[in-house]
């Protein structure tokens, strides 16, 4: 076992700082208190409140609302969604960054542009633009219905506006640190004789890595907790078309407390996984 | 002689697999529906489905999809593959006539009491010892009462709603309409929430405990008092209310897609047995089979029931009140 140096990290430089640097006291504290309380308020609070709601009548209720076969059938769709969208929106994700950050061409801002449109727009509009495509009286319905393909209002409809919907999240998290890496060490990987597959393999995708898992576990957290354009496009048939989220509204509208919560814990425990992965991943990150 | 028995088995199993395969068949129904009738489908598909196994052996399950009427409608309309619907009123059902022909134009006389196997009407309810000492539609339009009722423009029941409010202004003024315009437009200054669906203003009264008063279904108003205790709520029967017809039908064109027009008749023809009915009373809707509707007939309290053809029937309603820049959009746009 070898022990290496300590390492200097920021915090411990900012105690080194000369007093009149830093702030007084009271502010200090006002601060960190001022941001605990929030947090608590706003987060906590919420949170601790969806357990104790989901567990208000005993675990046995709990658990026979979290295996009801309508919350199964939402827990399993829900998980196709995310098993389709995440990998197509990962690919996507790399191919646009790399596209942005590595290749000049016309149009390249309004590519730009259009990858941060699902952000701007809100959700019920993305899912309402499906409708208006593949609706039965939508531009493509005729066609589809001639041809008997079924997507709005079944699981391809669902999948498409969840798609949409996480589009961002991966190049959104790659284009900054691909721009900020530049391309010296691809161009010295292509000039040793690396093909292509070979530099991406070798070269970008160890360094994007880290940003690249961060961005997938966010586009995951949202494709799993999309409420709005799902909610449009679903048709929400008990047992088929309903996702955990429309699952969770489903069963409070049907005066089942229990099973809201219960439903909504399973998004809340999801919601913390996703928080610690992604404080590890920042760890890693930095400490890389 | 053994290998020949061996066949024969074989043959035979095969012969009563192919037998059994061709009597047991799997349907699967989709029944689009209204907010209020969660309950009600909800017991009733079971008893179907035992009814019809009984009497074909086929395998029936019914899947559900609740929301508010019009929005439902719009859905169907939309490619939402329902076998049947059952909408809280007639006007949302006619639009799958008139927008794309998803059904015959006289849907209403395919089925008894115009295709509505149970009625029900609109009541008050409001928070345990009336603090505000609301007894009828008057009441609830004096400045500061908190009203909760869903928006019209996308819920059934509100358009109920919305119509009873109306006819009781008309009575009360001499069937004046400018009053009974303000009337209304008094009515929906005090609402503090619009939901889509009347499912949601329940919520919204109840679990959020938001406004004195929520305008809802009788047969809304009665589940909430058994879900959440009679000793929190008070049912206020006006003295004059609308009869609502919600109606039902099978979607034909989807229907016959599927191969499912016989099992989607029988199912909506099913809700007027005796059988259906009584479901139907004990989840607080009004019967329309005789017997059964005097046999629940002490759980609901008398009052006036205005029908809809005072209103020169759905389409000539939805046209006057609720069409854009109908009287809604104008007391609404402005009244608030």
């Amino acid at each position: 076992m070898s022990h290496t140096p300590p390492k200097i990290v920021p915090a411990k430089l900012a105690l080194r700082q000369p007093r009149a640097l830093q702030d007084p006291t009271w502010v200090r504290w006002l601060l960190t208190a001022t941001a605990v309380g929030f947090i608590s308020l706003f987060i906590c609070l919420p949170l601790g409140l969806v357990i104790f709601q989901a567990l208000s009548k005993g675990i046995s209720t709990y658990w026979s609302a979290l295996t009801q076969d309508d919350t199964l059938s939402a827990i399993n769709l829900t998980l196709l969604v995310a098993l389709v969208t995440v990998p197509l929106n990962t690919v996507f994700g790399v191919a646009a960054a790399w596209a942005i950050t590595r290749f000049d061409f016309k149009g390249k801002s309004l590519l730009t542009t259009l990858i941060d449109l699902p952000f701007s727009v809100s959700p019920v509009i993305s899912g309402f633009i499906f409708v208006l495509l593949f609706g039965a009286e939508g531009w493509f319905g005729e066609w589809l219905m001639a041809h008997d393909i079924k997507i709005i209002f079944a699981v391809p409809g669902i999948i498409l506006a969840t798609l949409f919907i996480t589009f961002p999240f991966v190049a959104r998290q790659l284009i900054p640190l691909m721009q900020e890496m530049g391309n010296q060490e691809e161009e010295a990987a292509l000039s040793l004789g690396a093909s292509g597959w070979k530099t991406f393999w070798a070269v970008t995708l160890p360094n994007i890595k880290w940003a690249l898992l961060y961005g997938v576990l966010l586009c995951n957290a949202r494709a799993m907790g999309e409420f709005g354009a799902v909610s449009v496009v679903s048709g929400h048939i008990r047992g088929l078309t309903n996702t955990l989220p429309l699952h969770v509204e489903v069963n409070y509208n049907d005066y089942d407390v229990v099973g809201a919560f219960a439903s909504a814990s399973i998004l809340a425990a999801l919601a913390i996984v996703t928080l610690i992965l992604k404080t590890a991943l920042e760890w890693k990150q930095a400490t890389r | 002689m053994n290998k020949n028995l061996i066949r024969t088995v074989v043959a035979a199993a095969f012969a009563l697999l192919a037998v059994g395969h061709s009597h047991a068949a799997d349907v699967n129904l989709l029944n689009v529906s209204y907010d209020p009738t969660r309950e009600l489908y909800k017991e009733y598909n079971p008893v179907f489905a035992k009814y019809w196994l009984a009497k074909t052996g086929d395998k029936v399950t019914i899947n559900q999809s609740h929301a508010g009427s019009g929005k439902q409608a719009r859905s169907v309309l939309e490619g939402l593959e329902a076998d049947v619907v059952t909408l809280a009123l007639g006007y949302d059902v006619d639009q799958l006539f008139e927008k794309r022909k998803l059904i015959p134009e006289n849907w209403q006389s395919l089925l008894p009491n115009n295709s509505s196997p149970y009625t029900s009407t609109i009541v008050l309810l409001v928070r345990k010892g009336n603090p505000l000492g609301i007894k009828d539609w008057n009441d609830i339009v004096k400045p500061g009462v908190s009203i909760v009722t869903p928006n019209p423009k996308t819920s059934g029941g509100a358009r109920w709603n919305y119509l009873a409010a109306w006819a009781y202004a008309l009575k009360h003024n001499n069937n004046d309409e400018a009053a009974a315009t303000d009337f209304v437009a008094k009515l929906y200054k005090n609402a503090a929430v619009l939901d889509t669906g009347a499912r949601g203003s329940t919520t919204t009264f109840i679990e959020r405990e938001i406004g004195d008063v929520l305008i809802t279904w009788e047969n809304e108003a009665y589940l909430a008092l058994r879900e959440f205790g009679a000793d929190k709520y008070e049912i206020i029967t006006p003295s004059l209310s609308i009869l609502a017809e919600p109606p039902v039908t099978v979607v034909e064109d989807v229907a016959r897609k599927h191969g499912t027009v016989e099992v989607a008749t029988e199912y909506l023809k099913y809700l007027y047995s005796k059988e259906g009915q009584d479901l139907i009373g004990k989840n607080y809707y009004r019967p329309t089979d005789p017997e059964i509707a005097a046999k629940y007939a002490k759980q609901f309290q008398p009052l006036e029931l205005v029908k809809i053809e005072a209103f020169g029937g759905w389409n000539a309603a939805q046209k006057k009140h609720f069409a854009d820049d109908g009287v809604f959009d104008q007391i609404y746009g402005t009244g608030k």
